[in-house]
């Protein structure tokens, strides 16, 4: 009965003591130099792993910033202050860029004709490749939230109206929506542009009107009346010089189809 | 008793005794790591390698150490020892040269140190008296009967991202569930291949 005992102690001991051994020495053969910056820069990272600075998460782009010279405020998540803990331990400077958030250009939604009925995948991506959408019109929101479920962060959401909103206090300008909409309604505009088109349509005001009634005709009326100088009409649609624009708000005043938006 | 053909074995250890889905070992991988062919593919590779590894280290220990010395109690505490040792081996291997699939095998990685497949298809070997040669094919088979039915599930669930899939069954965990079921139920008639004892 001793022996029994001891031997199971013997070998039981010595298969980890050997185990033990055999790790150490795969452990020192199969050793990586990494940076110890890149676990500190990682560590600054949000951690969200929602792939807004293009890299695969939040330790790739750690790694990147520390490696391969990828700008310290890559993080669009993290924003300002990441960006400045971030500068401080790779030793750069970091200039404040003002935010920028998701902004959808289209006002269409339930106002827009919709064609027929479509039962198939769930997404905008396989609706558009039926017959060009199911709305009337090919340029704008078709409706079905592939937008809202690429969000990560519960910022979108599908409004009554047909087409997505952007909640300002939970959108961290990560980009994922913008990358999935594939008819590109959305696009990145910095807090401080106050007035916005709401309608991408390259079609002729007399189309537009047969679909929509929140599409631009292209009239001219806001080119004609803004005093800046900073709306131009070119295939259709009104387009805003944001340099010029000083958000006077002539041009949403006489817009016909009141799509100019002054936030 | 006769002696098994290795063929038989082999056989056996891929579909008619299939890890996953006749035996129902391993299931978390199954489930886990078949959300694409890339990461099944790695994931099954790195299982391959550790039954392999365990079936020989373990057979040595079990006939050489253990039953010597009249040890063959222990032989479930030695073998996971074994087992844990090797995935940690796997793990540097993998982390060093493979990162990307590093990454993309996650948690499950390390959790073919508790995978019940690698200490089941060992214990197997022991308590169906193989010698080496069986043990290290009934290893190996073991391994490509989970290889074969992880590239089935990832293939089937990768496709299914693109299809409509009425809701009832439902997406992602669900889903994988439901096929797993009907693939288990479609490897119960390889029992007639070779008939059970």
């Amino acid at each position: 009965m001793n022996d029994v005992l001891i031997n199971s102690i013997a070998v039981l001991a010595g298969l980890g003591f050997a185990v033990g051994a055999m790790l150490v020495a795969a452990s020192r053969i199969f050793k990586i130099d990494s940076n110890p910056l890149i676990d500190e820069v990682a560590e600054l990272l949000p951690g969200a792993n929602c792939g807004g600075c293009g890299f695969a998460g939040c330790a790739a782009c750690a790694e990147a910033i520390v490696e391969s010279g990828a700008p310290v405020n890559s993080c669009p998540v993290g924003g300002f202050e990441t960006a400045k803990e971030i500068g401080a331990l790779m030793g750069q400077e970091v200039s404040e860029s003002e935010p920028e958030y998701p902004f959808v250009r289209c006002n269409g939604g339930k106002s827009c004709v919709t064609l027929y009925d479509y039962e198939g995948v769930d997404g905008c991506k396989a609706a558009l490749m039926l017959c060009d959408s199911r709305k009337g019109c090919t340029y704008g929101c078709l409706g079905l939230g592939t937008c809202v479920r690429a969000c990560k962060f519960d910022a979108l959401s599908m409004g009554e109206d047909g087409f997505p909103h952007v909640n300002k206090n939970l959108c961290t300008s990560c980009g994922n929506c913008i990358a999935a909409c594939p008819n590109e309604i959305l696009t990145f505009a910095p807090d401080t542009q106050k007035v916005h088109v709401l309608c991408r349509s390259h079609d002729k005001g007399k189309q537009v009107k047969a679909v929509c009634e929140n599409g631009c005709i292209g009239c001219k009326k806001c080119e004609k009346e803004c005093p800046a100088d900073a709306i131009k009409v070119t295939d259709f649609l009104a387009e805003i010089d944001q340099e010029k624009c000083t958000a006077c708000g002539a041009c949403a005043a006489v817009c016909p189809q009141g799509i100019i938006e002054v936030r | 008793m006769v002696e098994k053909a290795l063929f038989t074995i082999m056989l056996e250890g891929v579909f008619v005794k299939n890890f996953l889905l006749i035996q129902f070992l391993g299931l978390c991988s199954f489930v886990g790591v078949t959300k694409d062919v890339k990461s099944a593919t790695g994931m099954s590779g790195a299982v391959v390698f550790v039954l392999a590894m365990s079936a020989t280290v373990s057979f040595a220990l079990f006939n050489f150490v253990l039953v010597p010395l009249k040890l063959e109690f222990l032989r479930t505490i030695a073998f996971i020892v074994v087992i844990a040792a090797l995935v940690q081996l796997v793990e540097f291997i993998v982390r060093k040269h493979v990162p990307a699939l590093y990454r993309s095998l996650g948690i499950y990685l390390p959790l073919i140190t508790t995978n019940c497949a690698v200490l089941g298809a060992v214990l197997l070997n022991v308590m169906n008296d193989y010698n080496f040669v069986q043990s290290v094919t009934f290893g190996v088979a073991a391994g490509l009967g989970y290889t074969v039915a992880m590239l089935m599930m990832a293939g089937i669930r990768e496709r299914s991202n693109i299809v409509n899939v009425p809701k009832a069954v439902g997406r992602g965990v669900t889903y994988a569930f439901f096929v797993a079921t009907i693939m288990s139920m479609s490897f119960v008639n390889f029992f007639g291949v070779i008939p059970l004892e």
